[in-house]
């Protein structure tokens, strides 16, 4: 059973199992690979993992299906899922976005600005001290998930 | 010139925090060395040869007096009593600690400065004309959009870990000072057809082991415009941008591959998604950046009378005379001059510059040029404001100090990377090629014949030292652990830009002097009436030059 950052909480994911690629079809419970979700006949309450290079297209005709998104950083230094989860939410997807994989910790809060929720950080133990790193920055320039408005339409 | 509010120091303040908590965690094993890498060059600190480098961004190349004497200051309390000014308008220190680093950001974010994205691969420092606001060749003042694309990229939370780095520059002159033609993304202020000044934007140019010369994605873009429209190039390059290859993971490789017109559709297509939203730009933002930018309180002064009052003082005293020509440039408003203060004094590394020089600009600033100053991608610094009646006791201050070398613009005026003096990355040391050719070349009635020429030298592949776009370029190489040097001819950074080409094989450091005597007497050989280095070289190509260099002695 993962644990797992989530809304700012530490907690354990008892619905979820991850990504097996190997299996023919993912199971009930299991998140899909994108070729299993896609041929999943059923979209309805359904979830996936994004993998680099995936992109968020065949996602988009069923946004409001998902139950979950995860989007997997192999390596913390490769950036695409940060482009997938906004587009993702700017598209309209209101459900789960996990990250998942090898992020660091001192890239929740970016993250989290692009609209992921949750977060499973390859190191377990180190997930209470982690989550002080979501509040990094108390204000920000730009536009994002989680300020739709960049400062200059708020500056006082 | 900007001024934060408390919203963009909260920001600043809390970055440094943020980088305290860090580097205490990095000490204390907490974060690996592979994970620590990426936060501490986003924060201006690069490992180098023999300690840390640590680059502090210069927004667009401005400074204030009392960020340049802070800066004097941390040299001194933090590292060795000098700086060093990069090819991106930045200050290095070669010499800082590790466990200070913290200190010296919250030292900066007092007076308003800070490190951020000065390295690694994200958006960095945005560059542009260091006679921005000054020059009379100025369709209209650069700076205010280069601060909001400052602020827009500062801690983007989509673009932190591109590809590779992204660098951006913006020009709104008749000559470009900037080299938008070199970058990842170029942008020009132009007029449209009915005479609406909109940006064009030019994207994958870049020099490096590709040097490549930008292609032009977007004709005319609608100022309001401009962040989304940066917003969708740069969620192309981070999406399709290689990842496999860190030699060829630049948006130009990208741009290349998919051909522009690919590319301008993928931008396209995301732009549609992105336009119209919550970051166009509002009339209010765009005139709330120029506020920070209008005229200081100039003189009204008789330009003529000025004029030729200063050219009395010039015949009387030729070495001021011959510093004016050379050194100063035109200003807009009559009466006044903007002065280069030259960081290539032979037997200086070029761009160094000293704790107590950095105080004297400081000083000469606030008396003579309302307090600021600005640094330039020729690593050189300017006061942009000079009163032309004070010209002359700024230049006695000047050159007192070793900082009125005549040399703008000329042979010795060189570009050069840190190169293997203390650049881990570089194959070849840089300063002392300058360094001989400063010294082999110091007659300098012989350097102004020559005319206009730059020389521009890197260390290495990554091309700090702009070595491509150099009307003559030297690029250090390694053969089989040796210092080679490999001359390159016809580069140019200006509107008509083009990438120099290589002459042949390459030379051992001590023949460099003599090479580069070869080349220039070829070119005063061959050269026309009123012809400069440039215009001789695409006139009669690179052969005549080889035959030269590398004809055997008889």
């Amino acid at each position: 059973m993962p644990r797992l950052i989530k809304n700012g909480a530490v907690l354990s994911d008892e619905q979820w199992q991850a990504a097996n690629p190997d299996a023919d079809a993912a199971g009930p419970g299991s998140i899909a690979t994108l070729s299993q979700w896609e041929a999943l006949g059923d979209k309805q309450d359904s979830a996936v993992q994004l993998e680099p290079g995936d992109g968020v297209e065949a996602l988009l005709p069923h946004l409001d299906e998902l139950a979950l998104v995860a989007v997997n950083f192999p390596v913390f230094t490769d950036g695409r899922g940060f482009s997938y989860a906004r587009e993702l939410r700017e598209r309209g997807y209101r459900g789960e976005l996990r990250a998942v994989g090898g992020f660091i910790r001192d890239q929740l809060h970016y993250l989290s600005r692009c609209g992921f929720d949750a977060f499973q950080l390859a190191d377990e133990s180190q997930l209470e001290e982690a989550v002080a790193s979501l509040g990094d920055f108390s204000e920000h320039y730009q536009a994002a998930i989680d300020q739709p408005l960049p400062l200059f339409r708020r500056r006082a | 010139m900007y001024v934060y509010d408390e919203y963009d120091q909260r920001i600043i303040d809390e970055r440094v925090a943020q980088f305290r908590d860090q580097t205490q965690r990095y000490l204390a094993g907490k974060i690996t060395e592979e994970q620590f890498l990426p936060l501490r060059l986003q924060n201006g600190l690069y490992v180098q040869r023999l300690a840390p480098m640590m680059r502090i961004a210069v927004p667009y190349g401005l400074l204030n007096s009392k960020q340049l004497r802070k800066v004097a200051h941390i040299t001194r309390q933090y590292d060795k009593g000098y700086a060093h000014i990069s090819t991106r308008q930045n200050i290095q220190l070669n010499w800082p600690l590790l466990e200070e680093v913290p200190d010296i950001l919250e030292e900066l974010a007092s007076v308003q400065m800070h490190a951020v994205q000065t390295s690694g691969n994200c958006i960095r420092n945005t560059t542009t004309d260091q006679f921005a606001g000054v020059a009379r060749d100025e369709l209209e003042d650069p700076r205010p959009y280069c601060e909001i694309i400052r602020q827009w990229s500062t801690f983007h939370p989509e673009f932190a870990f591109l590809p590779r780095k992204f660098k951006i520059a913006v020009c709104a002159s008749e000559e470009d000072r900037a080299a938008i033609h070199a970058h990842d993304i170029g942008i020009e202020l132009v007029p449209n057809a009915s005479g609406e000044i909109g940006f064009k934007v030019l994207a994958g140019g870049g020099l490096g082991r590709t040097p490549v010369i930008g292609s032009v994605v977007n004709e005319w873009l609608d100022k309001q415009h401009l962040l989304t429209y940066l917003e969708a190039i740069l969620r192309v390059y981070n999406q399709h941008g290689r990842r496999d290859n860190k030699f060829k993971a630049r948006i130009k490789i990208l741009v290349k591959a998919m051909g522009i017109e690919a590319f301008r559709e993928a931008v396209e297509k995301e732009w549609a998604a992105l336009k119209d939203g919550p970051s166009t730009l509002t009339g209010e933002e765009i005139a709330r950046a120029k506020s920070f930018f209008t005229d200081p309180a100039y003189g009204t002064i008789d330009g003529a009378a000025s004029e030729s009052a200063l050219q009395a003082q010039a015949t009387a005293e030729p070495i001021f005379g011959n510093w004016l020509k050379r050194n100063t440039v035109a200003h807009r408003v009559p009466g006044y001059q903007a002065v280069t203060v030259s960081l290539k004094q032979t037997g200086q590394a070029p761009g160094d510059i000293t704790d107590v020089q950095l105080e004297l600009l400081a000083d000469l600033a606030d008396q003579y040029s309302f307090g600021e100053i600005r640094s330039t991608h020729q690593q050189n610094m300017v006061l942009a404001d000079v009163r032309q009646q004070d010209l002359y006791p700024l230049w006695q201050s000047l050159q007192k100090a070793g900082l009125a070398t005549a040399n703008i613009g000329y042979l010795t005026d060189v570009i050069c990377c840190p190169g293997g003096d203390y650049c881990s990355l570089a194959n070849a040391k840089s300063i002392p090629v300058a360094e001989a050719i400063q010294a082999r070349f110091d007659d300098m009635d012989y350097v102004y014949d020559l005319g206009p020429l730059e020389l521009n030298i890197s260390g290495c592949m990554n091309a700090c030292g702009h070595h491509h776009i150099g009307h003559i370029g030297i690029l250090g190489v390694d053969k089989k652990g040796q210092e080679f040097y490999q001359v390159s001819l016809g580069g140019s950074q200006a509107k008509d830009a083009s990438l120099g080409k290589i002459l042949g094989p390459s030379f051992k450091q001590e023949d460099m002097p003599d090479v580069m005597a070869k080349i220039l007497n070829t070119y005063v050989d061959l050269r026309g009436e009123e012809e400069t280095f440039l215009d001789t070289y695409r006139r009669v190509g690179i052969d005549p030059f080889k035959e030269r260099v590398y004809a055997k002695a008889d």
